[in-house]
């Protein structure tokens, strides 16, 4: 059961992956199949279920993409 | 369900020009947030210097102010002195604080002007094109010093936070990084006490933050953020240099 919801903001994602470096379940990544309004593949989740809520990725991201919700 | 963090109010729904991975965005939110936990976004005058963070006056919600290269700490004197009960701080990179502005900044806190001063420092001139700043590290490339930086040359990089936490009037110098949550936490933390520290009138402050610019660095974002620690961490060490206590 997860214990967070990370809700991203896609279209004004800059595909930096800073996020996918400092989230301690590994469940970022950039999403290769997608290509944004801004023309990057954007960050995205590949198994919410796992997510704690700890906005790590929130935290580093320079572009406020993430919104952290915890249950 | 609650919500643990969210866009703050203190930034305007304008997206950033800055690059991917550029850590500008983290501080512009960092303050951004103080101002709002404060309560002084209402009074809150910024002024944004020249440099890749010269169009920060879209970016926070207050009211802002842009000054000629390296002079944000003479125009933000200026702004303190005629509305004294309003809250003023610059925000500055190295090529403007560091080596245009540094009579500027000298002279603020030499003053001690009850202004705060967010200082970027990512060891390159970011909008010009990646040339040498002062705060370059030795044999680090840049445009104008392609075989990296030397000492012969140039001499060694500027310590700015250790520079001012000797002049009397700068109540509160500390240096941060951003380069992970953790360094980031502490860097809001720093800048809240700087922020205080002006409302309750006790003089100039200072948060040097270690930043990173992966375009001119000519790295990806995660491996800027790897390079600041290895590289800058080491020559610019973290931590706090003055508190009021201190000045006595």
């Amino acid at each position: 059961m997860a214990k967070g919801k990370v809700t991203f903001n896609e279209d004004i994602c800059k595909g930096c992956g800073l996020c996918t470096t400092v989230c301690p379940v590994k469940i970022l990544a950039l999403d290769k199949t997608k290509i944004n309004a801004k023309g990057y593949h954007p960050a995205s989740v590949t198994d919410p279920e796992k997510c704690i809520g700890c906005a790590n990725c929130a935290t580093i991201c320079p572009d406020v993409v993430i919104t952290v919700e915890r249950f | 369900m609650t919500i643990v963090f969210e866009k703050t109010k203190g930034l305007t729904d304008v997206q950033t020009h800055y690059c991917p991975g550029c850590t500008h965005g983290i501080v512009h939110r960092l303050v951004g947030e103080v101002l709002v936990e404060l309560g002084v976004l209402d009074k809150a005058i910024g002024v944004a210097p020249v440099g890749c963070s010269v169009f920060a006056y879209n970016y926070f919600n207050c009211d802002m102010q842009q000054a000629a290269h390296g002079r944000a700490p003479a125009v933000a004197t200026g702004i303190k002195r005629v509305h004294p009960d309003n809250f003023v701080f610059t925000y500055q990179g190295d090529g403007d604080l560091a080596s245009i502005g540094t009579a500027e900044i000298v002279h603020a806190a030499h003053r001690g002007e009850k202004i705060s001063t967010i200082f970027i420092n990512n060891a390159i001139y970011g909008m010009t094109g990646g040339q040498m700043a002062p705060t370059t590290l030795i044999g680090q490339k840049a445009t104008t010093a392609p075989l990296g930086r030397t000492e012969e040359h140039s001499g060694r990089p500027i310590k700015v936070s250790e520079m001012l936490a000797t002049i009397h009037g700068a109540a509160f110098v500390e240096r941060v990084a951003v380069n992970n949550p953790a360094n980031i936490r502490k860097a809001k933390k720093a800048i809240k006490e700087c922020f205080q520290i002006q409302l309750e009138g006790k003089g100039f402050g200072i948060v040097e933050v270690l930043s990173t610019c992966p375009t001119n660095w000519g790295l990806t974002a995660p491996e800027a953020m790897k390079w600041l620690e290895e590289n800058m961490m080491p020559y610019y060490p973290l931590g706090n240099y003055r508190r009021p206590e201190e000045v006595e």
